[in-house]
This record gives structure tokens, C-alpha cells and sequence, in this order.
């Protein structure tokens, strides 16, 4: 599933609803949200949702690290990764479709 | 700080002008259609922001720790996100700012 696959999907839902609510409402409020998330992750703020997941930065120290190409080596600086771990909900649907013999699809 | 549901409910209030109601409604349909399509065996693209993929994993030996007994560890699906470069630049970028 792709960003507008998203949108498209809650659009269809807001339709179901009768809602008010557009496809640019759908479209405007991912891009609000996911904006919203990569800041403040970016800033150093812990993302936190209940039985979908946390995102967190890791501390990766500095390190030498070398040229594979020339052998030289070259010190890396410290730095921080984005890391996600799946909340409880996510990871016990996810296990069961395992379970279920769901393919797993690379792409959409 | 932590960023939560409520926090994000609140922007789309502010932002994109939808009533509490529909904020709320929103931010939930929008983890529950990544949790649907990841549940469904599809992986979810985010452009910008990042994917999440899922990996089968095979059963594996595990021990119990406390008590040393071997128990096999189950296969399982397990879900790993990876961060777009985009949002790896602006992690470097803000952490780069701050170093001065």
C-alpha cells in the first residue's frame, strides 16, 4: 500500500460515513499527520501509539569505519537513527496472519 | 514531550479545520488501514516518512532463561520499519544543528 492507496482508503471510508469529508480532506490530513511525525522525531520527541506502535531515535556512537573501496579508513561521526517497535495490537494481528498462511507482497 | 494519537488528533482540529470528532475518527482509520493492509501480507510505502515491511521468521531454539530449559521459539511474522532518507537527513540535520 502506497501513500494515495492510503488516502484513497480513508476517502472511501469518509464515504461510507456520509461524511462531510473529501478525498482532499483524507489527502491533506495524511500529509498533517505523517509532517507532524517526522518532525517530531526528527526533534528528538518519542512518537507514541496506543496498539500501533512507538518510533524513537537510537544513539549510534562514532566509530572507524573504512573505505571499502581504497582500504583507507575514515571515522564516522556519532548519530541518531529513527527506530519503530510495534505496539502489542499490531504485532499479535500481524503474528496471527502468519498463522492464517497469508503471503507476504512485497509490493502493491 | 511524546507525540500521541490526541496530539495528532488535535493538529488536524487546528490545521485542517475538521471538528473533534472527525480529527479523532481520522487519526484512528489512518493507523488502522496500515495495521489492515500489514495484517493482510501488504507491506505499507510511506514516500517521505518510511516502510514498513514485514519478515517471516523461522522457528528458532530458545531457552527459558530463569530455569535453562530449552523451548523452541515459535516462527512468527514480525513487522520492521525502514526511515525514507528524507527523514534520516532531517534527524542528521536537527542533531548537525544542535552540535552547532
Amino acid at each position: 500500500m502506497t501513500k494515495s492507496e492510503l488516502i484513497a482508503r480513508l476517502a472511501e471510508r469518509l464515504a461510507e460515513r456520509n461524511s462531510q469529508l473529501v478525498y482532499k480532506d483524507a489527502e491533506l490530513a495524511v500529509k498533517t499527520i505523517l509532517d507532524a511525525m517526522a518532525s517530531n522525531l526528527s526533534q528528538g520527541e518519542r512518537i507514541e501509539i496506543r496498539g500501533f506502535g512507538s518510533f524513537d531515535l537510537n544513539y549510534r556512537p562514532p566509530r572507524v569505519g573504512r573505505n571499502p573501496k581504497s582500504g583507507s579508513s575514515v571515522s564516522v561521526p556519532e548519530k541518531y537513527v529513527p527506530h519503530f517497535k510495534a505496539g502489542k495490537e499490531l504485532r499479535e494481528r500481524v503474528d496471527l496472519s502468519l498463522e492464517l498462511q497469508t503471503p507476504v507482497r512485497e509490493s502493491t | 514531550m511524546t507525540l500521541t494519537k490526541a496530539e495528532l488528533a488535535d493538529l488536524l482540529f487546528d490545521k485542517v479545520g475538521l471538528n473533534k470528532r472527525e480529527a479523532k475518527d481520522m487519526v484512528e482509520a489512518f493507523f488502522e488501514e496500515i495495521r489492515i493492509a500489514l495484517e493482510s501480507g501488504d507491506c505499507v510505502k510511506l514516500s517521505g516518512f518510511g516502510n514498513f515491511q514485514l519478515r517471516d521468521k523461522p522457528q528458532r531454539p530458545g531457552r527459558n532463561p530463569k530455569t535453562g530449559e530449552e523451548i523452541p521459539i515459535t516462527a512468527r511474522r514480525v513487522v520492521t520499519f525502514h526511515a525514507s532518507q528524507k527523514l534520516k537527513g532531517m534527524v542528521e540535520k536537527h542533531h548537525a544543528d544542535k552540535q552547532g
